[in-house]
């Protein structure tokens, strides 16, 4: 593959696209397909061969369009222009739509787009998702798709790729916000007789389905990142770390890599360069803990996911013991605009110290549900009112819970506050990889403290005491506090064990057990002493399971 | 390099050449257990005795190791499901918007809890921690047809179409 070949794929594609004066592009990620959308692909491409229209419009499989609430979601498009979004469109709806094509669009299943739910949306990581069609490399090539890489490899040296990622501010999105051209610059210093790139999509919090739909959406993206982490660092193999849950985004991967060693950019010697890569997917089997780093090495080793102690960090002894890169989805999926665009554009993008944008799973308790890029910086207020449109059925807003079992639930005094990692944190919560809950005034906010213990009591990997034990019994504090059985001196307990967990736990998963516990303790402490003091759950989420005991016991 | 000789499969089902060719693809090394063990589930549907006997032999690794593995990660089943599978998602955003009260609903109607069949073996019932579906919380996958925003309702509906009744689980 020579710049030239590339460039005459694009233009073969743009042709192609060209010839068809109209495209009907539907949805059919995850989240779409679980509403039927399949259903009224088939129906559009049947209508399409009845009216012998097939020179005419195009029926595309497409990735997520954001808005997975209203799906099946179906776009219309003319080379060149945009067309109207429809929503909650069924089989039955396909004849409708293909004869609106030269005149208006369908009224009824129209899904204004004029709205801050796509306004505010800054798209670089989702740029092709609901575009292209994630099965044909073709789409991805005619969108610029690895010409990232073959700039990489013709243009630059290794040392130049990490350079620009370094300026571009970068930060590693899967949760902790490691700074990315540090961690690559460690791992390309390191010394080992081979190295390897591991992407982390290995999305375990639960509430989180951005990294699934980006693998659903726009899988070539993703190993482009890799591969050009891989001529950065010097690794000649990689391992993409895929949930078995996730069995669309597995199937989209591995024709993924099979087109993209079709055309030599996987594989040996790509691009008539000495650089050669090659990429194998390994399946998760369930285990949060191996969204860790060290845990995750391990199962890719074949073994339990139990983590160990760092240092040795991954980036000097990781897989096998040799230098490993490993970087979540997310974050590998920023890497090609970065090298096309230059690491100054992007890092004019977001605030500070948090650069670029962020995707969000949008959830709970809020109109818009769905996945969302935008800016970091903005705040949690214009996050949930404007673009979320606020929480039906003229509820009220309660809290707003980012980063799973390892963040905290922020109140609406924190509304105003922007979303960065360092604003995140102080407010006793963290950026985490994307899942942002929202809760109304029927959450019961010990109960979800509760719940987010009860995960990671049976998701501790049980190998440290703090965390096997500790996550334990601060669930058995909780579940006294629900069932209205608890003491004020349990609270002082809670908050003991709060300390103890979060700075003696061995890895991750334990130091941020504790953080839904604290979040909720230091906002919503008047719920803990309503439970205590009052026997009454503002929420009317607790309390049942007492009145049944005593039912039972009478 | 001397090898032991690999050991014959248990019996002469076909589906163990599924699980050897996995092993060949992995070079009969340890570090394939857990990609063996997802070929053995998928062909069989789960993980019993002499399946990971047979696993552990075949890549040298002690059965403690395989077991422990096994029983380890979720996604491992040991025992077989029943005819029809039933995932309630207990994920954030599902468990906010009401997936408590399916689990609830199941409790009631079938007397089983997510992670067990019924002892006809017409039904088990599972909960997952995330499916991704959180845009149609709170989601419930039926025989791996997902189904979004479910009520207790229609989650008896389903139980019904499948001809299980409350009560006579």
């Amino acid at each position: 593959m020579t710049p030239e070949e590339l460039e005459h794929i694009a233009r073969a594609e743009h042709d192609l696209q060209a010839g068809t004066p109209q495209t009907v592009n539907v949805c059919v990620a995850a989240g779409c397909l679980s509403c039927q959308s399949q259903a009224v692909k088939d129906a559009l491409e049947q209508d399409v061969a009845r009216r012998d229209w097939s020179g005419r419009c195009r029926i595309k499989g497409v990735g997520c369009m954001g808005l997975c609430a209203e799906g099946p979601l179906v776009s219309t498009t003319a080379p060149g222009a945009g067309g109207p979004l429809y929503k909650h469109v069924s089989a039955s709806d396909a004849p409708a739509l293909l004869d609106s094509l030269d005149t208006t669009p369908v009224e009824r299943l129209l899904c204004p787009t004029n709205v801050p739910f796509f306004e505010r949306q800054q798209k670089i990581v989702l740029e092709n998702s609901g575009v292209i069609d994630p099965e044909r490399i073709e789409e991805y090539i005619a969108a610029s798709g690895y010409r990232a890489l073959i700039q990489a490899l013709t243009e630059m040296t290794p040392a130049e790729v990490i350079e620009q990622v370094v300026k571009s501010g970068l930060r590693g999105r899967g949760g902790a916000g490691y700074p990315t051209g540090l961690k690559w610059s460690t791992v390309s210093k390191a010394v080992g007789t081979q190295k390897f790139v591991i992407c982390n999509a290995d999305e375990g919090d639960p509430g989180a389905f951005m990294d699934r739909s980006v693998l659903e959406s726009d899988p070539h993206r993703v190993l482009e990142g890799m591969l050009i982490a891989a001529y950065a660092v010097g690794a000649a193999e990689g391992y993409i770390y895929v949930r078995a849950e996730y069995p669309l985004a597995i199937k989209r991967l591995k024709t993924a890599i099979r087109q993209a060693e079709k055309l030599g950019l996987l594989g040996s010697k790509i691009c008539g360069t000495n650089f050669s890569f090659r990429i194998e997917l390994r399946l998760g089997a369930g285990a949060f803990v191996c969204g860790e780093e060290t845990a995750l090495i391990a199962s890719i080793e074949g073994s339990r996911g139990s983590p160990r102690p760092r240092p040795p960090y991954p980036a000097m002894e990781g897989l096998l013991g040799q230098p490993t890169l490993i970087n979540n989805v997310e974050t590998f999926a920023n890497i090609a605009p970065i090298i096309r665009n230059g690491g100054e554009w992007y890092a004019g993008i977001g605030t500070e110290k948090s650069k670029g944008t962020k995707v969000f799973a949008l959830a709970g308790r809020v109109q818009n549900t769905g996945l969302v890029e935008v800016p970091m910086g903005i705040t949690l207020r214009e996050m949930v009112f404007e673009i979320g449109g606020g929480i039906p059925e003229d509820k009220q807003f309660k809290a707003v819970q980012t980063g799973g079992p390892s963040g905290g639930c922020l109140p609406s005094e924190c509304l105003d506050m922007p979303v960065d990692y360092e604003s995140l944190a102080r407010a006793g919560s963290i950026m985490g990889s994307g899942g942002m809950i929202v809760m109304d005034e029927t959450s019961c906010m010990v109960d979800v403290a509760k719940f987010f213990m009860d995960f990671c009591m049976t998701e501790s990997c049980g190998k440290c005491i703090p965390c096997r034990v500790g996550t334990y019994q601060m669930h058995r504090l909780l579940d006294a506090i629900t069932k209205l059985q608890a003491t004020p001196k349990d609270i002082a307990m809670l908050e003991e064990l709060c300390d103890l967990v979060k700075n003696t736990s061995l890895c991750g998963l334990g130091q941020s057990a504790p953080n839904p516990v604290l979040s909720t303790l230091r906002y919503f402490a008047d719920e803990y002493k309503g439970h205590i003091e009052r026997n009454e759950c503002v929420a009317g989420v607790c309390g049942k399971e007492a009145r049944v005991d005593k039912e039972v016991h009478a | 390099m001397v090898t032991a000789a690999k050991p014959a499969p248990p019996s002469q089902d076909k589906r163990w050449k599924i699980v050897d060719a996995t092993m060949r693809r992995v070079g009969q090394h340890s570090r394939g257990l857990i990609e063996t063990l997802h070929t053995v589930q998928e062909a069989f549907g789960y993980l019993d005795e002499t399946a990971l006997r047979y696993v552990a032999v075949s890549l040298r690794v002690p059965l403690s190791r395989a077991y422990g593995v096994a029983t380890f990660y979720h996604f491992f089943t040991l025992k077989p499901a029943g005819d029809h599978t039933c995932v309630i998602c207990l994920g954030t955003a599902c468990y906010i918007k009401g997936a408590p009260l399916l689990v609830e609903a199941v409790q009631r109607d079938l007397g089983i809890a997510p992670g067990e069949t019924t002892s006809d073996r017409r039904v088990s019932v599972l909960s997952a921690r995330c499916l991704g579906s959180c845009g149609l919380a709170p989601a419930v996958v039926y025989d791996s047809e997902v189904a979004g925003k479910v009520t207790p309702e229609q989650l008896r509906q389903q139980m019904a179409k499948w001809d299980i009744h409350p009560h006579d689980a």
